[in-house]
C-alpha cells in the first residue's frame, strides 16, 4: 500500500504492550516480593499459546523502569552456584498504583466508527462498493476467528489462557454480527 | 464439475414453492462439490435459504432443478424406497432440535438408526457404544434425553449421525439451542470428527460453528454469494487480537 510509505511509522513494536506489562508486574508483586523469572512464568501461564508476545527482555527493562520511578525496590539476593538474583519488592508508592489500576474501569476500545466512516465515504464518492469493502473485511476477521478458535480449542478444559482466547472469540463474533448489518444496510441502500 | 473427486456435488440446484407472482425460489442456482474429508459451513441469515439446501443435499426434499450425485450416484431422479435407503446407509443427519426419541436411552437412540438399515442387534449395541464413548458420554448410556443436558442430547444425536459410518454428516444449526458452554463442547466434537477424516457440511448463523470449517460459503437470498477458505492466520494477528501488540 504506496500511501502508507508516507506516513511516519508507529514505533517499532516490542512485542509485549509496555503499558499494560507495567501495572501487571506491579499487581502481581503486590501479594509477595518475587524473581523476574517468577513474574514472567505468572504472566506466561496466563497467555498461554499468546506467551510469545512476551519478549522476555522487556520484563526486565520494565522492572528496572518502574524501580527508577519508586513503585519498586530491587535487592541481590546472593546464590552459591550462579550469579546474583535481584528481588523485586512494591514500595508504597507502588501499592498506589496499583490500587489505583484495579479501581480503572477504561476498556479497550472497539473501533466501529473508522469502518463506519470508511463505508459511507466510499459509497459517496462513488469509489468502491461498500458491501464489497464489507465482505472482504468478513472474510479476514472469519480467518481470524477460525484461528482464535483453534487455539482456544487446543487449550485443555478449565485453562486460564483459554478465558482470554475466549474473549478474542466473543468479540471478533460481534464484530462479525455487526459487519452483517452493514452488508444488509448497504446491499438495501444499492437497491434503493 | 469435479464429480470425480467429489463425495457430494450439486449442479444448478433450485427448489421453487408457489406459482406465478407467488412464486418463491428458497434456493436458486446454486451448485457445490464436497471433497471427501472436506468441512464446509454454509452462512447467512435466516430466510436466506440454507437450511432448504441442507435439506436438497440430504435427499430430504427434492430439487425444482439441477443434479445431485453422492459419491456419483444420481439422486434427484430416484424412486422414494431407493433414496430412503441412501439416506440410512450413507448420509448422518444433526438438528437444532436434536430430534431424539424421548422414550429411548442414550445408547438406544445411538443404535436405532443401524438397526433401521438392517445391522445385527449385537453389532448396533457394540457400535453403539464405541460412538457413546468417542462422544464422551460412556457414563450417560441409560439415561433418557430428558436426564441430559442439551450439550450432552446433541452429542448423542451426532453419535445417532454416525451410526452407520456416513459418507457426509448434514447439520443444520446444530449449536443453535445451546449455550456457549455446550457449543464449546459441540466444537471440540466437531474438530474431532473432522480430524478424523468425516466429511462435513453445516448449515449455521453462528460464527463460531462456521470457523471450524475448512470452507465458508455466504448465502443469500438463495444464492451463493462468497466463498472464504480459513486456512492460515499467523501468532502475530492472534496476539494482536487479543490487544497484546499495537
Amino acid at each position: 500500500m504506496p500511501e502508507r510509505a508516507t506516513l511516519p511509522d508507529r514505533e517499532p513494536l516490542q512485542g509485549y504492550q509496555l503499558g499494560v506489562v507495567r501495572e501487571v508486574l506491579l499487581a502481581l508483586l503486590a501479594g509477595e516480593a518475587s524473581h523476574g523469572y517468577q513474574l514472567r512464568a505468572r504472566l506466561a501461564l496466563a497467555l498461554g499459546p499468546l506467551a510469545g508476545a512476551l519478549n522476555e527482555g522487556q520484563v526486565y527493562v520494565t522492572l528496572s523502569r518502574l524501580e527508577k520511578a519508586g513503585l519498586l525496590t530491587a535487592r541481590r539476593v546472593g546464590q552459591t552456584d550462579r550469579p546474583d538474583r535481584k528481588v523485586y519488592e512494591l514500595t508504597p508508592a507502588g501499592r498506589e498504583r496499583v490500587d489505583a489500576w484495579l479501581h480503572d474501569t477504561s476498556w479497550p476500545k472497539p473501533a466501529p466508527a473508522e469502518f463506519h466512516l470508511k463505508l459511507v465515504a466510499a459509497a459517496a464518492a462513488g469509489l468502491a462498493d461498500p458491501v464489497g469493502i464489507v465482505d472482504r473485511q468478513r472474510r479476514e476477521l472469519l480467518v481470524g476467528l477460525a484461528q482464535a478458535q483453534r487455539a482456544a480449542l487446543a487449550e485443555p478444559e478449565r485453562s486460564v489462557a483459554a478465558l482470554l482466547l475466549e474473549g478474542v472469540v466473543l468479540r471478533l463474533q460481534a464484530d462479525l454480527r455487526w459487519l452483517e448489518a452493514c452488508a444488509r444496510y448497504w446491499n438495501s441502500a444499492k437497491e434503493r | 464439475m469435479h464429480e470425480k473427486t467429489s463425495v457430494l456435488s450439486a449442479q444448478g440446484l433450485r427448489k421453487e414453492y408457489g406459482k406465478g407472482a407467488a412464486l418463491v425460489r428458497a434456493v436458486d442456482d446454486v451448485s457445490l462439490d464436497v471433497a471427501p474429508g472436506e468441512s464446509v459451513a454454509i452462512v447467512g441469515p435466516s430466510g436466506c435459504g440454507k437450511s432448504t439446501l441442507l435439506y436438497l443435499l440430504g435427499g430430504l426434499e427434492r430439487p425444482s432443478a439441477g443434479t445431485l450425485a453422492l459419491e456419483g450416484r444420481q439422486l434427484e431422479q430416484m424412486p422414494e424406497t431407493g433414496l430412503a435407503r441412501l439416506r440410512r446407509h450413507a448420509l448422518g443427519f444433526v438438528f437444532q432440535a436434536f430430534h431424539l426419541v424421548d422414550e429411548l436411552t442414550a445408547l438406544e437412540n445411538i443404535e436405532l438408526p443401524a438397526l433401521l438399515a438392517g445391522s445385527a442387534p449385537r453389532a448396533a449395541r457394540e457400535r453403539a457404544r464405541e460412538l457413546l464413548d468417542q462422544v464422551g458420554l460412556e457414563d450417560r448410556a441409560e439415561h433418557l434425553p430428558s436426564a441430559l443436558s442439551g450439550g450432552q442430547r446433541q452429542r448423542v444425536a451426532i453419535a445417532r449421525a454416525l451410526a452407520n459410518a456416513p459418507l457426509v454428516v448434514l447439520a443444520d444449526e446444530p449449536t443453535g439451542n445451546l449455550d456457549s458452554t455446550a457449543t464449546t463442547e459441540v466444537l471440540r466434537l466437531f474438530g474431532q470428527l473432522h480430524a478424523g477424516g468425516q466429511t462435513l457440511v453445516v448449515v449455521t448463523h453462528d460464527e463460531r460453528i462456521a470457523a471450524t470449517a475448512d470452507r465458508l460459503i455466504t448465502m443469500r437470498d438463495g444464492r451463493f454469494v462468497g466463498e472464504t477458505k480459513l486456512a492460515g492466520g499467523t501468532a502475530r494477528g492472534l496476539t494482536e487480537m487479543a490487544g497484546l501488540e499495537g
